[in-house]
């Protein structure tokens, strides 16, 4: 189930995870279980107020969705380094997919490491999210 | 424009309890469906002392710390321009439930692109454990939107 150096090579794909479409209860619960508790994500009123249609999802959101792809396909304690960039909002409603590819194959500090290149990307094409994560095989 | 007077700024440094309870909720809250994150058996049979803090939940601590987001009011800045840009970790070790955990958060930067349509602020946090070793590095950019400055 887990990566080992037999079977990661460059161009591996991580299994996607696809995700289940963005509610106003997803973006409630995510506020409360994330501590991140900035209105425009969960109060329509105050997204208007700031020129936003309606409410769209947190960023960190996603990040956390991306967090359980590399997860899924290895063991936490294997992830050395993870960063995204945001590149759109997550409208309402939106359902979102998370892909990884493996890109380089290293050894840093004796220790053989693949980066792997992470995408979220939305039903209709747009991505959200683009991240890399590094994780030592074993 | 943002005063960069506060590049550098310290944002404090704030110790806190990582609680079981927390973990879960954060779990249920990103549609965590795999064990390790949610049941202790799970955790240790997987090898962890108790449930992982996942990856991004720093993040979250960050928020936790006495300040949240009161450094933007500090610097005048509208929560609703806020966008969150970028978002790195850097890991040295998982950490656990149970453990309490010091995060140290200063202002790294603060930069305006566009003539000063969208201003740039970095954050960088370091989060360590009760030895005072470095358990992860956070950095965060934050983007504010300043529609009424022409490009």
């Amino acid at each position: 189930m887990s990566a080992s150096l037999r079977d990661v090579a460059v161009g591996t794909e991580l299994p996607p995870l696809a995700l289940e479409q963005i509610s106003r209860t997803t973006l409630a619960l995510f506020a409360g279980g994330s501590g991140d508790h900035n209105p425009i994500h969960i109060d329509i009123d105050n997204a208007r107020s700031a020129g936003y249609d309606d409410v769209f999802a947190q960023g960190m959101l996603s990040m956390a969705y991306l967090g359980r792809l590399v997860t899924n396909w290895v063991p936490q304690e294997r992830i050395r380094g993870y960063g995204v960039r945001f590149t759109a909002i997550t409208p309402l409603y939106a359902q979102p997919t998370c892909t990884g590819t493996v890109v380089s194959l290293d050894t840093v500090d004796g220790e053989q490491r693949a980066t792997v290149e992470l995408l979220v990307t939305l039903a209709d094409g747009t991505v959200t999210l683009r991240g890399d994560a590094v994780v030592a095989l074993d | 424009m943002i005063d960069k007077k506060h590049i550098g700024m310290d944002l404090g440094t704030m110790t806190l309890d990582v609680e079981r309870g927390r973990l879960r909720f954060f779990a249920k809250s990103i549609g965590q469906t795999d064990p390790v994150y949610t049941d202790l058996d799970a955790a240790r049979a997987a090898g962890h002392p108790d449930l992982p803090v996942p990856p991004t939940f720093f993040f979250s601590l960050e928020l936790e710390t006495r300040d949240g987001f009161g450094y933007l009011e500090t610097m005048g800045v509208d929560l609703r321009r806020l966008l969150h840009g970028e978002q790195r970790f850097t890991y040295h070790r998982v950490a656990h439930a149970g453990e309490r955990l010091t995060l140290h958060t200063t202002i790294a930067d603060i930069t305006a692109k566009k003539g000063g349509a969208m201003e740039l602020i970095t954050r960088a946090t370091t989060v360590t454990d009760e030895n005072g070793e470095l358990v992860a590095e956070s950095r965060g950019l934050m983007v504010v939107r300043n529609p009424e400055v022409a490009a």
